[in-house]
């Protein structure tokens, strides 16, 4: 069972998001980076397979040196080796064209990736990984059982569930639910020393024009303070939504 | 030339972020001064309504059963697209990016304004969990746009429409072996209304009130990520960083604190109401409107006022 577990670097979730000031680019001063919530989980469903199937667990990121830090994370956790494509990860379309080089160079009986990042929340590479290589794909997969070469995916779906079968390799966009939380792993001493031992590969990314380009971020508009309503009063709270805030 | 969208059914049957699409398309379609393309399941009964949103020619076909299929469909399908229109379903996000990668396309996804310049085109998008808003453009002869439904909202443009059966060949990679929908339930991600409670509420046992604000409103109901884990609610109620991202016009959260991953998920809601016992719940300084109160006492209130409002309405 040789498992390819996309991650993708991001800012943790409780960091103060600020742009740099011409605005084109987040201003990671300060900025603690981790391994992508989302990732995280199917990271633990590639540790779980291991566990009973054997095999081997690749990370691989799309990124900048800065990036490393967390691919040695997710071997501390317990991934055996880790793969850097170098290349700024700018645009999805040319992310998911590296990333299908690397699995048509290599042999993976699964792809396993967080449904989207917490950054550019695309929700894209997953879905692009899968029709480059024209494998099958389940996105917001929060179920996946294998038997042999089949898999049962659970997916998601508007309003309800979907359960789909698939012969591998195929690729996942994972979410809490492939694992769930308690299941989350946080890497222990013994964890980190192995981690400086295992190969961390650099691979030269293949440059393609980005169709396209982010032009500026900006930061949402600043609420106005809360108005508090008596607790007596929710009379108030009912005109004031119908008249004032149009909701109801 | 024409945009292109793709409009889907729920068993036959629209929903608001079908019409959405439709009228995205319009939009972008009269500031080309082109004509819009509704590409559509032949199992939908009334396809001509589209013509209401703007369509001015739909094309019905059987359609596929996955997202990778479909795109192949429309890869088929769409010839002379000045550009693509894909609502934010979950099954949108599985069409979307898997067209754009078969059509060599530009996508931008989560996408929350209707283009803002034409050339080159340049539309607003989320980012950052909602901490921020990224204007993106987009350079390709296809360029796709994923839109968050209930962004754009629908609009109405009556149009003379012409309803053509065509087909094309998607393969499904894999296959469908059961859906599971819950039924009389309002799909989170696409209500304009959502009721969500926390922890506050102390067990599974005390949801009836909030089911009954829920119903008085037409609203969907959602939890925290604390109440989904613990299994008092089950996980596609939980909205969130890692759960269901939601923009309502009404967001009501009862009993829940705020964490920051709560608020990933929700900020993007137009109005957001906050019932919390304690005054220094964080979620006070994301709410629109705050209540101090038990939601004990509170809620049961709310649904009866709401009651005899609806009542006079």
């Amino acid at each position: 069972m040789n498992t390819l577990v996309c991650i993708s670097h991001v800012p943790d979730t409780t960091a103060k998001i600020n742009f740099t000031s011409d605005g084109h680019s987040l201003d990671a001063t300060g900025v603690q980076f981790v391994i992508n919530p989302y990732d995280e989980f199917g990271l633990t469903k590639a540790l779980h397979l291991k566990e009973s199937l054997g095999g081997t667990i690749t990370v691989l990121n799309v990124g900048g040196p800065e990036t490393e830090p967390t691919l040695r994370k997710a071997l501390a956790i317990g991934a055996d080796q880790a793969v850097r494509i170098d290349a700024i990860p700018s645009d999805a379309i040319t992310v998911a064209q590296n990333i299908k080089n690397h699995i048509s160079a290599n042999s993976y009986d699964l792809i396993i990736c967080g449904q989207e990042s917490i950054d550019y929340n695309g929700q894209q590479v997953p879905a692009m990984i899968a029709a480059l290589l024209q494998l099958p794909f389940t996105n917001a997969c929060v179920g996946l059982d294998l038997s042999g070469s089949e898999a049962t995916t659970k997916a998601e779906i508007d309003g309800g569930h979907a359960t789909f079968k698939a012969t591998l390799p195929m690729v996942i966009g994972g979410k809490k639910g492939i694992v769930e939380e308690k299941d989350l792993r946080i890497p222990n001493m013994r964890g980190i020393m192995s981690a400086r031992s295992k190969p961390l590969k650099i691979e030269m990314a293949v440059e393609g024009v980005a169709p396209t380009k982010a032009v500026s971020f900006d930061k949402p508009v600043v609420k106005t303070a809360v108005r508090m309503i008596d607790p007596e009063n929710v009379e108030e709270l009912v005109r004031l939504l119908h008249e004032e805030a149009k909701a109801i | 030339m024409s945009i292109f969208v793709y409009v889907e059914d729920w068993n036959g049957a629209y929903k608001k972020s079908s019409f959405e699409a439709v009228s995205y398309a319009r939009i972008w379609a009269n500031s080309l001064n082109t004509s819009v393309t509704a590409l559509t399941s032949s199992v939908v009964s009334n396809p001509s309504v589209l013509g209401e949103y703007g369509a001015d020619q739909v094309l019905t076909f059987e359609i596929a059963k996955t997202g990778f299929g479909l795109a192949q469909q429309l890869q088929a399908l769409i010839q002379n697209a000045s550009g693509v229109v894909i609502s934010g379903t979950n099954f949108g996000k599985s069409v979307a990016p898997a067209f754009t990668a078969l059509s060599s396309g530009a996508l931008s996804s989560n996408t929350t304004s209707t283009p803002i310049t034409i050339s080159p085109l340049t539309v607003k998008r989320g980012a950052f969990s909602s901490k921020g808003i990224e204007t993106i453009e987009l350079s390709s002869e296809m360029p796709i746009i994923c839109f968050v439904p209930n962004s754009i909202g629908v609009q109405e443009f009556p149009t003379a429409c012409t309803v053509t059966e065509t087909q094309a060949e998607g393969n499904d990679l894999l296959s469908v072996e059961e859906i599971t929908i819950a039924s009389g339930k309002i799909a989170l991600p696409e209500a304009d209304v959502v009721v969500s409670a926390g922890r506050g509420l102390k067990g599974p046992e005390h949801w009836g009130m909030i089911e009954a604000l829920a119903d008085v409103l037409g609203a969907a109901t959602a939890c925290s990520k604390p109440v989904s884990d613990i299994g008092w609610r089950p996980h596609n109620e939980h909205v969130g960083q890692t759960g269901i991202q939601v923009n309502p016009n009404l967001y009501i959260a009862i009993g829940i604190s705020g964490a920051i991953q709560h608020l990933a998920g929700v900020s993007a809601s137009k109005t957001i109401v906050v019932v919390n016992t304690d005054p220094e719940a964080p979620f006070f300084k994301a709410a629109d409107y705050g209540i101090v109160g038990d939601a004990f006492q509170v809620v049961p209130k709310l649904v009866d006022t709401l009651r005899a409002f609806k009542a006079d309405q």
